[in-house]
């Protein structure tokens, strides 16, 4: 092996890698946050009486879960300016992600929809709250604590997924690697710092959701 | 020189379909083989080895999978190992489809009631024969959705190879996309090659889950 390896050259760079991380948290915690708020909206249209209504939101997960991520970005970021939709990269990413996100999120939310016995909705309509109501006290809080562990794990996926935005140059930890690579042509060191740096990001965010569920959700179920 | 949108640039998309196939086919079959050793080790009875397979998987959970490509794409020449472009993605997804799949198997393993286990070993079967003829079938059973799941997962995952340049459906798509100026079709195209895959795929593994769930 003739290769040395040399990271002392990243050190002046740690500066733009750390900020570069607080992008991807950014990016990730808003995509997060707003795809769950998507996948509310999809899971009331998916049980409402309206079929229009039911085929969209079936066909919107459906579409965003059987295609890649990489496709869904360059559709929004490539595709829709020819129809005079256009974007910047960090809005296209932040769109792409959150729209990802959404119908994930959807799937999981369902799933804890799912697990509440059907006779507490109707409890529910029979005691005189609106829909809306039913929906808020009793479907959504019971539901959230069957859901949250893989809600919390939507998060880490979304983080690692932030990764692949870096191909249409919006600025977080991987474009700011690539950046980087070009200045030093360093690729090998920069690759294995910035890949231990999302390992480091996604335990932290782990433990915590880990200590998280351990808090609030441990009580005896049931 | 801008070309219209023709059966030509239908066909070199559906040609990347094909390569996009054999690529997860070849991850997929040596992501099996090695996810074999990892869940094998992974519910092994030495520390060391689960200790070291549960690393191994957190590693590639923990880590965007673009990253996994890069490192194998960039470090192999590092060490002297110069291999094409088709050979360091198939490597990078394998590595990335054992660690995933030994995780999906493990639960499955660990799935098996205990009982099974001791019962062969009191039987006097051997560790090979106890996994090969109680352990194992039982196992593939219980993990057959998340399996096909992950296979999803793993074509979607295929289009990474695109940013490393490697032509499959992604990068045909983008390679039309560029010479036609019609990104809208193309990217739409692709992503209907791949949501054609992987709907079925889906479907199906929704079925075995739905199916076993009603049966636990």
């Amino acid at each position: 092996m003739t290769y040395t390896f040399d990271f002392g050259t990243l050190l002046p760079y740690w500066p733009q890698l750390l900020y570069a991380c607080l992008l991807t948290l950014w990016l990730a915690s808003t995509a997060v946050v707003c795809g769950f708020i998507i996948g509310i909206i999809t899971v009331l249209a998916r049980r409402s009486g309206v079929k229009v209504l039911r085929a969209i939101a079936l066909s919107y997960i459906e579409i965003i879960r059987n295609t890649p991520f990489l496709v869904q970005v360059f559709f929004i970021f490539f595709g829709l300016p020819t129809v005079g939709i256009s974007f910047t990269p960090w809005t296209a990413a932040f769109i792409a992600l959150s729209l990802n996100c959404g119908a994930f999120s959807a799937e999981i939310i369902r799933g804890g929809v799912d697990a509440i016995p059907r006779g507490q909705f109707e409890a529910g309509a029979a005691l005189g709250l609106t829909p809306l109501q039913v929906f808020r006290y009793i479907i959504l809080k019971p539901a959230l604590r069957v859901i949250y562990p893989a809600l919390s794990g939507q998060f880490i996926l979304a983080l690692l997924t932030t990764s692949i935005v870096s191909s249409i140059s919006a600025e977080e930890l991987t474009s700011t690697a690539q950046l980087i690579d070009s200045d030093l042509f360093r690729s090998f060191e920069i690759y294995i710092v910035v890949t231990l740096l999302y390992l480091v990001l996604a335990t932290i965010f782990s433990t915590i959701f880990k200590g998280i569920d351990r808090v609030f959700f441990s009580y005896p179920i049931k | 020189m801008i070309r219209d949108f023709g059966w030509f640039e239908v066909l070199s998309i559906i040609q990347g379909m094909g390569t996009t196939l054999a690529l997860a086919a070849v991850a997929f079959i040596g992501g099996g083989v090695f996810g074999t050793a990892v869940a094998l080790a992974r519910s092994s009875a030495w520390k060391w080895l689960r200790i070291i397979a549960a690393a191994y998987i957190d590693f590639f959970q923990g880590t965007p999978m673009l990253m996994q490509l890069f490192l194998v794409y960039y470090g192999l020449p590092v060490f002297g190992i110069h291999v094409s472009a088709w050979t360091a993605v198939a490597i990078g997804l394998t590595f990335h489809a054992s660690a995933f799949l030994g995780e999906i198997w493990r639960g499955g393993i660990q799935a098996v009631p205990k009982g099974q286990n001791e019962a062969a070993s009191a039987l006097g079967l051997g560790y090979v024969s106890r996994m090969r003829d109680v352990v194992l079938p039982q196992a593939i059973k219980l993990s057959f959705a998340p399996t096909v799941g992950f296979s999803v997962q793993l074509i979607k995952g295929t289009s990474l190879a695109a940013i490393i340049g490697f032509v499959e459906l992604s990068r045909s798509a983008q390679i039309v996309a560029s010479t036609t100026y019609k990104p809208l079709l193309a990217y739409g195209l692709a992503g209907a090659c791949y949501f054609a895959i992987c709907f079925p795929l889906s479907r199906v593994s929704a079925y075995y889950e739905r199916r076993l769930a009603l049966k636990t």
